[in-house]
C-alpha cells in the first residue's frame, strides 16, 4: 500500500543523505521525496512517498525515527490529508490554433501559463498526482517538451499538526 | 605576557580534544598518527591523563577499542588519522556497529578549505561510514568541537549503544577558542529510551504464567544492558529454561542447570528443540537473527512471544511478536520481577515438569560430545581445558570460523563481559586486537585468544603491539591448516570441492611469535595439552602463543543447515 510520511528532521549538511541511504541501504521503496527547509530555519520537512506492506512500514518508519537527525514523523496515510504535487510543463504551441487548444486545456485544469515564447508555453499546474498525470495526458498530443515534478507533499486535515 | 586576559583562556581545538577527553573520563585511547592529526598528537603528548596505545594497523585500533567497551563498562575510544586511516577503521566501526558497541572513534580530515578538493589523504569519512555508524559528526568550527564530542558520547552509550565518529578537519584543531565541556547535553532529535515502559508487563507476566512450555532466549541486549543479574533472578523465580545467544553468552550462568546452551545454527539439540517446542518464548535483548533463527518461516511454530528491546525497530523485524515491551532491559526485568511476585499464580508445576521431562531426554543425546580417545588434538578439548585450568575465569576472545563455535560451545561463561566476539559482523581478525582492548581493561585477569590459523593473520600485526605495551595475552590457536568453518560447508554442501579452503605455506607461529618477542609452542599431541597451557597460564608476564596442531577433519556439531528450522539439525 502506498504511504505518505511527512517527517521533521534537523537542517543539517549529511541530514538528506541519512534518509536516502537508509531507503538505499534497506530495500524500501521510494516513489519520490521532497524535502526544504520549514519556517523554522533549522528544521527541514520532508514528505517522502513509499509503498510497502503493513509490516514494511512500520519497519520504515520504526528506522526513520532511528536516525538521530530525525525529530518527528508522521504517517499521513493514518490520517485525512491533503496532498499537492507541481508540475511545469513546456509544450511547442507553434501554431494558433495549438496555443488556443493548449491555454483551453490548462484552463480546465485550472494551471497557469507562466512563459509564452513564439513558439512555447510553460504550463504551472498544481494538485494531486492523479490530476497531473490526467493533464499530461490531455496534452500529449502537442509536443511536451519537457516536464518537471516536485514530488508530492502532504499536510493532514484538521488539528492534526506535525510540529515540535 | 601581553596577551589579552580573553586569548589567554582560548585553548586550541587538539587541546579541547583531550580537555573533553578528559571530563568524560577516558583513560585510553586507541590510535594511529598521521598527517591530519598531528596537531591532536602533539597535545596527547603534552598530557598525563589519557593514554594512547599505537596500534600496528587502524583495523587493530578500532578492535581493541571494541574489546575494552565489551569487556567493561565504558565506551572505547578510537583516533586515526584522516584518507586511508579512516578507510581502514571502516571495518571496526562496521562490526561496532553490528555488535552494538559504544565507541567513538574520531578520524582527522583534511583542512576544511580543502574539503571536496580532492587534497592528499582526503576522503568522504562521513560520507562513507554513514551506513554503518549510529552517528556520525563533521566539526566544521572549533567553537562547535566540545559539543559535538559530548554528543558523541552521549549518542553512543546510551539507547541501543553504537559507533559513532567524529571527523576533525586539521585546521579545527589547530584554531582556538574558550574551552567549557557541557555538563548535560540535550538533542532534540534523539530521545533514546531510558527506563522501561511498562504498559504492558500485566499482559507479558498473564501469558508467562500460563505456559506449559516456556522458553526464555536471551541475547546481547542483557549484557550491553548489564540485566543478567535481574536476568538470573527472573529465570530461578520462574524456574524456566533458558537458551543465550552467540551474543548474550554469560548473561546467564552456563553452570546453572537451568541453561539449555547456545541456541542457533550451531546451538545445543536441547536448546533448539525447546525454542521449537515452545508455547511461550520470552525474547529479552535478542533481535531473531538468522543464524539464530534458522528458516524463518518454521520458526517457533507454537510459541506466543514476549520480546524486551530498547531499540523499538528490533521489535517486530523479523518475527511477529504478541507481547512488545520497548525499554531498557535491567529496568524492565526488574518490573517483571515485581510483577510476578504481586501476581496471584504461579507457573502450572505439572506442565513444567513434563516439559523439564522432554528437555532432559532431548540433553540426553549429549549433542556436543566428540571423539576424546583420539590421536589427534581435537579442538573441543583444547577449550574444555582452557575452561577448566582457567577455572570458567577468564576472559576469552575469539575470531570468526569453527573455532568461535567450539569457544562458544564449550568454555562455559557464567558472568557477563566475559565473551567477547564478532557475532553480528563475522569479522576474522577481531581476536587478537579485542584482546588487547579487554586486558587494557582488565590488566590483571587472563585473557585468552582462540583463533584460527586464519583469522590470527588477519590481525597478526598486533604481536608488536601486545609486545610494545606487555600485554601478557594467551593465544590459543586452533591450527586446521583449514579455513575450517568453508572446509565443512564444503564438505557438506559442496561434495567435498575444497576451493581456496586450504592455508597453503603457513609461517612457523612459534618462530613468528618469537620474532616478535613472545613466547612460542607448538603442541600436536592430545597428551601435551594440558600441559602446554598450565605452562602458558603460568608465564604471567608474557604472551604465549600456543599453536595446537588440531584434528583437520572436525566439524562443528550440532549444525542447523541454512533454510532449515530449528529441529532440523545435523548432529554427529
Amino acid at each position: 500500500m502506498r504511504h505518505i510520511i511527512s517527517v521533521l528532521l534537523e537542517n543539517e549538511s549529511g541530514a538528506l543523505s541519512r534518509v536516502a541511504g537508509l531507503f538505499s541501504a534497506r530495500g524500501y521503496n521510494i516513489e519520490s521525496l521532497t524535502v526544504a527547509p520549514t519556517d523554522d530555519p533549522s528544521l527541514s520537512r520532508m514528505t517522502i512517498v513509499t509503498s510497502g506492506s503493513d509490516e514494511i512500514v512500520e519497519q520504515i518508519t520504526k528506522q526513520l525515527n532511528k536516525l538521530v537527525d530525525v525529530i518527528k514523523l508522521l504517517d499521513m496515510t493514518a490520517h485525512p490529508h491533503i496532498e499537492r504535487e507541481m508540475a511545469l510543463v513546456k509544450v511547442r504551441v507553434g501554431e494558433a490554433a495549438d496555443r488556443e487548444e493548449v491555454k483551453r486545456l490548462t484552463d480546465i485544469f485550472r494551471g497557469r501559463i507562466i512563459d509564452v515564447t513564439q513558439q512555447t508555453y510553460v504550463i504551472e499546474i498544481t494538485g494531486e498526482g492523479s490530476k497531473l498525470d490526467a493533464f499530461l495526458e490531455a496534452v500529449s498530443p502537442f509536443p511536451v517538451l519537457e516536464v518537471v515534478r516536485s514530488g508530492v507533499m502532504g499536510i493532514a486535515r484538521g488539528d492534526v499538526a506535525l510540529q515540535l | 605576557m601581553s596577551e589579552t586576559s580573553s586569548s589567554s583562556t582560548a585553548i586550541t581545538g587538539a587541546e579541547i580534544f583531550c580537555r573533553s577527553l578528559q571530563a568524560e573520563g577516558v583513560d585510553v585511547v586507541f590510535g594511529y598518527p598521521g598527517g591530519a592529526v598531528l596537531h591532536i598528537y602533539d597535545a596527547l603528548y603534552r598530557q598525563d591523563k589519557v593514554s594512547h596505545v599505537l596500534v600496528r594497523h587502524e583495523q587493530g585500533a578500532v578492535h581493541a577499542a571494541e574489546g575494552y567497551a565489551k569487556s567493561s563498562d565504558k565506551p572505547g575510544v578510537a583516533l586515526v588519522t584522516s584518507g586511508p586511516g579512516a578507510t581502514n577503521a571502516i571495518t571496526g566501526i562496521a562490526d561496532a556497529y553490528m555488535d552494538s558497541v559504544p565507541l567513538v572513534v574520531f578520524t582527522g580530515q583534511v583542512p576544511t578549505s580543502l574539503i571536496g578538493n580532492d587534497a592528499f589523504q582526503e576522503v568522504d569519512t562521513v560520507g562513507i561510514t554513514r551506513p554503518c555508524v549510529k552517528h556520525n559528526f563533521l566539526v566544521k568550527d572549533v567553537k562547535d568541537l566540545a559539543t559535538t564530542i559530548k554528543k558523541a558520547f552521549y549518542v553512543a552509550t546510551t539507547g541501543r549503544p553504537g559507533p559513532v565518529v567524529v571527523d576533525i578537519p586539521k585546521d579545527v584543531t589547530a584554531a582556538s577558542c574558550e574551552f567549557e565541556y557541557p555538563e548535560s547535553i540535550h538533542m532534540r532529535s534523539y530521545n533514546p529510551t531510558f527506563g522501561g515502559y511498562t504498559g504492558q508487563i500485566d499482559k507479558a507476566v498473564d501469558l508467562i504464567l500460563s505456559a506449559k512450555q516456556p522458553m526464555i532466549y536471551t541475547g546481547g541486549g542483557v549484557i550491553l544492558g548489564r540485566g543478567s543479574e535481574a536476568l538470573t533472578e527472573f529465570t530461578r523465580k520462574l524456574g524456566y529454561p533458558i537458551t543465550n545467544t552467540l551474543m548474550g553468552l554469560g548473561g546467564y550462568p552456563a553452570s546453572d542447570k537451568q541453561f539449555l546452551g547456545m541456541l542457533g545454527m550451531h546451538g545445543t539439540y536441547e536448546a533448539n528443540m525447546a525454542m521449537h517446542h515452545a508455547d511461550v518464548l520470552i525474547a529479552i535483548g535478542a533481535r531473531f537473527d538468522d543464524r539464530v533463527t534458522g528458516n524463518i518461516e518454521k520458526f517457533c511454530p507454537h510459541a506466543k512471544i514476549v520480546h524486551v528491546d530498547v531499540d523499538p525497530s528490533s521489535i517486530s523485524k523479523n518475527v511477529k511478536v504478541d507481547v512488545p515491551i520497548v525499554g531498557e532491559v535491567e529496568p524492565v526485568l526488574r518490573a517483571l520481577i515485581k510483577a510476578l511476585d504481586a501476581a496471584n499464580a504461579k507457573p502450572d508445576p505439572e506442565a513444567l515438569d513434563a516439559w523439564w521431562k522432554q528437555i532432559r531426554e532431548w540433553q540426553s543425546q549429549d549433542c556436543l560430545k566428540y571423539d576424546r580417545e583420539s590421536e589427534l588434538i581435537k579442538p573441543q578439548y583444547v577449550v574444555q581445558k582452557f575452561w577448566e585450568l582457567t577455572q570458567g575465569d577468564a576472559f576469552v576472545t575469539s575470531d570468526v570460523g569453527q573455532h568461535q563455535m567450539w569457544a562458544a560451545q564449550f568454555y562455559g561463561f557464567d558472568k557477563p563481559n566475559r565473551w567477547i566476539n564478532s557475532g553480528g559482523l563475522g569479522t576474522m581478525g577481531v581476536g587478537l586486537p579485542f584482546a588487547m582492548g579487554v586486558q587494557f581493561a582488565h590488566p590483571d585477569a587472563t585473557v585468552g585468544c582462540i583463533t584460527g590459523e586464519a583469522s590470527i593473520q588477519m590481525c597478526i600485526q598486533e604481536l608488536s603491539t601486545c609486545y610494545q605495551y606487555q600485554l601478557p595475552i594467551k593465544i590459543l590457536n586452533l591450527n586446521n591448516r583449514y579455513l575450517g568453518m568453508v572446509r565443512q560447508w564444503q564438505e557438506f554442501f559442496y561434495q567435498g570441492r575444497y576451493a581456496m579452503s586450504y592455508m597453503d605455506a603457513l609461517p612457523d607461529f612459534v618462530k613468528l611469535a618469537e620474532a616478535y618477542g613472545h613466547v612460542g609452542m607448538r603442541i600436536d599431541k592430545p597428551g601435551d595439552v594440558e600441559g602446554a597451557i598450565k605452562e602458558a597460564l603460568a608465564q604471567k608476564e608474557r604472551l604465549v602463543f600456543l599453536d595446537f596442531l588440531t584434528d583437520q577433519s572436525e566439524n562443528v556439531y550440532p549444525m542447523i543447515p541454512a533454510g532449515a528450522g530449528q529441529n532440523e539439525m545435523i548432529l554427529v
